[in-house]
């Protein structure tokens, strides 16, 4: 247990060393994935089960989605056969996939020896977290609550079509930006120097 | 890991990247109170790893709508393109 305990963490280290490395978007995405995956994993040698859970379905699934849907939304420009198909080359496949088969190997095994290994730590169980979450921990969860909502109607007006009228048209950045064409990996390494 | 995701936030100048890194440093100090939470033994470090799940799905809407009109203004995520702001 404490092996895998480590070889998670190990995991973790390297996937989140290439995000933050990597320089295609895509890329950082699928890292990053496998990154909170493995401390899914982590979690669940430290005896919480439920955040591993948790962890898995909505840090590495719908946080992650988001993020899938914006890099999508945001290469509708000519450029995104060559972008899709730079992307799907094998090579980038390579280094999650490996780090995603070590964790699956390490679940499996957890898998069939469930019941023979003992954790390292004493378990915390849901039942325990869920009377704590809603014992002395309630005002936070009504100002998570609120939290969530507030998060909600702000992005749903950021994101909104109405207000993108309001913005100043013919700014000097909004021309050179459309005379170089939006691309998403470019950082703005052509555009004009003091542009202030 | 939280030393990464700083770093990664101070060097990039690439928006979703920069959002990226902020992901990975909530994660980190998610990690950090569910660890502490198990070397003791207690709810509570579990407790505020939801409240964190919680601050980060709330961050990453908000800051992907940014992300967007940011783009969609620009046509660039690079940070640098919207200092234009004058006081």
């Amino acid at each position: 247990m404490e092996a895998i305990f480590y070889i998670a963490a190990i995991v973790a280290v390297l996937a989140t060393v290439l995000t933050v490395t990597r320089l295609n978007p895509v890329h950082a995405l699928l890292y990053l994935t496998v990154s909170l995956l493995a401390v899914a994993v982590v979690f669940y040698t430290l005896g919480a089960p439920f955040m591993a859970a948790l962890e898995v379905v909505i840090y590495a699934g719908a946080i992650m989605v988001l993020f899938v849907f914006v890099v999508m939304l945001l290469n509708l420009g000519r450029h995104t056969v060559e972008i899709e198909r730079s992307w799907l080359s094998p090579g980038a496949f390579v280094g999650p996939a490996i780090l995603a088969a070590i964790l699956v190997g390490e679940v499996s095994y957890l898998l069939a020896r469930s019941g023979t290994l003992t954790p390292p730590v004493a378990e915390v169980s849901p039942h325990q977290v869920a009377l704590s979450l809603y014992g002395p921990y309630l005002l936070g969860v009504e100002l998570a609550s609120f939290l969530l909502l507030g998060a909600l109607v702000g992005a749903y007006h950021v994101g909104s079509r109405r207000a993108q009228g309001r913005t100043t048209v013919g700014s000097r950045s909004d021309r050179t930006g459309l005379a170089s064409g939006g691309d998403l990996v470019r950082t703005g390494a052509d555009r004009p120097s003091g542009a202030a | 890991m939280f030393a990464l995701g700083l770093i990664g936030l101070l060097v990039r100048r690439n928006l979703l990247f920069i959002l990226m890194a902020i992901e990975v440093m909530l994660n980190a100090s998610g990690l950090a109170f569910v660890s502490a939470g198990a070397r003791w033994g207690q709810a509570d470090g579990q407790v505020m790893f939801l409240f964190i799940l919680t601050v980060a799905a709330a961050e990453v809407a908000v800051g992907l709508a940014l992300l967007l009109r940011l783009y969609h203004r620009f046509h660039s995520l690079d940070v640098d393109a919207a200092s234009e702001m004058r006081g």
